[in-house]
């Protein structure tokens, strides 16, 4: 009985240095199924690089070997001693594997818990396999399998429901205020890394204009020209809080720069328009009593990193279910792959049957040539109707036994009953022998 | 026979109640569509038996609190069904058919009135007047709802504490939209149905307008919904404020419709309608 096998490590086993080393670029991806392919041990192979994880998925008769010979691959490929990495390596077999990769599918072992690229990333993966004819049977139906639990987890759970950065809860928190970002104004004060990456957000996710004002209008100018936006002068900021939906500050400014009468003064002349005040700074640039204005809601750095704890408490909430869910379909696999076993022997079962039905026609050929086509096809129907309806119980009988500890016996007696071991067929043989239980 | 119509109406109306409030809690589309449908059949069984009533009565089925209140119920859930086609809001159904299904279990409780109909009430007029007065009574009962769903979000969002409450309802500009448009949408059939009513008034007893004190108190109500209405239009007041004033207003409405015809007499009351 062939055995999958995953060996692999990744951000929680192993340091980034390490996994700099072993993460290939997508080209290698190529050269380590190659190199796979030329161990003889391992019978179709499987090898995902992102930057989080390097992982070698595999089916091999020799288990023991296969894992000897595909760590040594990895100690090739990254060019370091396998002393030097064995022990940040993981390794599962069987259903530990199958629950591994599928749990990783479902993002569920990701750093991240619910990010939806590693889905991405193992189909690329998997097609890079089928491409280098490395996927056979088992493989096949395990990746399907896998896209599938990756599925079902993403639309029964919220695990990527909420939004786990500050940017994203910027704009999510943004939508619920505004519902939808078109046609809104943004007002980007002072220029940090986040500042700007909220902004980006925002303006990906559809808001109209943005302007940006800096203490150094030089710097304004810069930065607006990164976002195609237009710059003021930082004693224009009233006047663009008159037209502006969204307000993004982080300056370093060490007191507040936009203060609660200032907000109040603009407030009627807006019209009431709601104003969503993002205040990415430390020391706070948006005085906190803004937020007690109506129709003013301000946030600052902690109530967003609040707002994701929460989102994250929420994904952990849907993880439970999600892992729930890769068991139920674990269970479902490892069902089928024990049908496996009992396959070659279905198969020589309906071999012999098709040979002895090959043999009879042969014989009574005389007397069938001068029935006319019709009827001839009518007679072979008939046959092989006849066959598929003896055959049909002891089939289902012994796909029932499958996973039962009994079922070698049970598959030995069929081959004797039926004498399917005898002649010339070396698969016969094999199948006998390679049936340990699993 | 008829009263076979009215059960059927409010049993489908409640476990329709039922699923909306299950759809808001599981948060499943198909829980939403089987709540809509059911409460779309409760609707058809509760204007057969309006329609019955109708028949039999000569006269609009609305002339006792009994009648009123599943005439009211009747016309939020109408009012509900062609939004609802309109904005696709799926929450919106789990605060309109509780509201609905609320008046009409009042309604099956309540003892009707079996007493003749008086001939005044046989009216072109009185199905006019009751029937744009109640139209606009159930869209300003929809904005008093999306006010509440409103000031329900606004807090969260406001004291950055978040209930489940948070990812079900829709955003607050939605909920200020259907809250806006609901008011500008019902305040002129509320305005009709009182205009239809003073013409009413006159035929049948030669004045437009006598200090009842249902007149008094609509009057204080249609000034209320119309100062919201300036307020929006001129002030541009929106979000928390507008909230809080359409759900007093509704308050002032309800009071008016129910309040008033039981407490204060005159002859819109419910007595005086039987005929006593």
């Amino acid at each position: 009985m062939p055995r999958i096998i995953n060996i692999g490590l990744n951000h929680e086993t192993a340091p980034v240095a390490l996994r700099e080393c072993l993460a290939v670029e997508s080209r290698n991806v190529q050269k380590a199924l190659g190199l796979m392919r030329s161990l003889d041990v391992v019978r179709e192979g499987f090898f995902l690089s992102t930057c989080n994880r390097v992982e070698a998925l595999f089916v091999a008769e020799e288990a023991e070997e296969a894992k000897r010979a595909v760590v040594s691959l990895l100690s090739k490929m990254g060019s370091i001693p396998v002393d030097d990495f064995s022990s940040c390596l993981y390794t599962y077999e069987n259903m530990d594997a199958v629950t591994h990769i599928f749990s990783v599918a479902s993002s569920l072992d990701s750093m991240i818990i619910g990010e939806p690229q590693i889905l991405g990333q193992i189909k690329e993966a998997y097609l890079q396999s089928t491409r280098e004819k490395m996927s056979g049977v088992i493989l096949n139906r395990l990746m399907h399998k896998a896209f599938h639990v990756a599925k079902r987890v993403r639309s029964e759970t919220d695990i990527c429901g909420a939004a786990v950065s500050i940017s994203y809860a910027a704009v999510e928190l943004a939508r619920k205020i505004f519902h939808t970002l078109e046609g809104k104004k943004v007002l980007l004060v002072g220029a940090g890394e986040m500042a700007e990456l909220a902004a980006r957000h925002l303006l990906t996710n559809g808001v109209s204009s943005m302007t940006v004002v800096n203490r150094t209008f030089e710097r304004a100018v810069e930065v607006a020209e990164r976002f195609r936006a237009s710059p003021a002068s930082f004693d224009e900021i009233e006047d663009q809080l008159l037209v502006a939906d969204i307000v993004v500050s982080s300056t370093a400014s060490p007191e507040c720069i936009i203060t609660r009468e200032m907000v109040k003064k603009v407030l009627r002349k807006r019209r009431n328009r709601p104003l969503f005040l993002i205040d990415i700074a430390v020391p706070r640039d948006v005085q906190p009593e803004v937020n007690e204005l109506n129709n003013v809601y301000l946030y600052d750095i902690d109530d967003l990193k609040g707002v994701i704890e929460l989102n994250m408490a929420q994904r952990q909430d849907a993880a439970v279910k999600a892992h729930r869910i890769v068991q139920e379909e674990v269970m479902k696999f490892e069902k089928w792959l024990k049908t496996l076993a009992v396959v070659p022997t279905i198969v020589s079962l309906r071999n012999k049957v098709e040979a002895i039905i090959q043999a009879e026609f042969g014989k009574s050929r005389s007397a069938l040539d001068q029935l006319t086509p019709t009827h001839r096809k009518a007679v072979d129907v008939l046959i092989r109707s006849i066959v598929e309806k003896v055959l049909n119980d002891p089939i289902l009988f012994l796909k029932g036994k499958a996973g039962r500890s009994t079922l070698n016996d049970y598959l030995d007696t069929t081959r004797k009953l039926f004498s399917l071991d005898e002649g010339d067929e070396s698969s016969r043989t094999e199948t006998l022998t390679g049936n340990g239980p699993c | 026979m008829t009263s076979m119509w009215f059960i059927l109406a409010l049993c489908f109306e409640l476990i329709a109640t039922a699923g909306f409030i299950v759809f808001i809690v599981k948060q499943q589309k198909w829980m939403f569509s089987v709540s809509y449908w059911l409460l779309v059949v409760g609707f058809v069984f509760h204007t057969i038996f309006l329609g019955c009533r109708y028949y039999s009565l000569g006269a609009a089925p609305v002339l006792d609190l009994k009648s009123a209140l599943s005439f009211f119920s009747w016309s939020i859930i109408g009012v509900y069904l062609v939004i609802q086609a309109r904005f696709k809001l799926r929450v919106l159904g789990s605060f309109v058919a509780p509201l609905a299904a609320f008046f009409m279990t009042i309604s099956s409780a309540v003892p009707g009135t079996v007493t003749p109909v008086k001939p005044i009430f046989k009216s072109l007029w009185l199905t006019l007047h009751v029937g744009t007065i109640f139209v606009g009574n159930a869209l300003l009962a929809i904005s008093c709802l999306a006010a509440v769903m409103y000031l329900i979000q606004e807090r969260q969002i406001k004291r950055k504490r978040f209930s489940t409450f948070y990812g079900r309802l829709p955003s607050l500009a939605t909920l200020d939209n259907i809250n806006y448009y609901a008011i500008l949408y019902g305040f002129p059939f509320l305005t009709a149905g009182m205009i239809i009513g003073s013409i009413y008034a006159q035929f049948a007893m030669g004045v437009y307008w006598q200090w009842d004190p249902k007149e008094v108190w609509s009057l204080v109500c249609w000034l209320s919904y119309a100062a919201l209405i300036h307020e929006r239009l001129a002030v541009g007041w929106q979000g928390r404020k507008a909230a809080i004033m359409s759900i007093v207003c509704f308050s002032l409405l309800i009071f008016t419709f129910l309040g008033v015809s039981l407490l204060m007499g005159g002859y819109h009351s419910f007595g005086n309608m039987g005929g006593r």
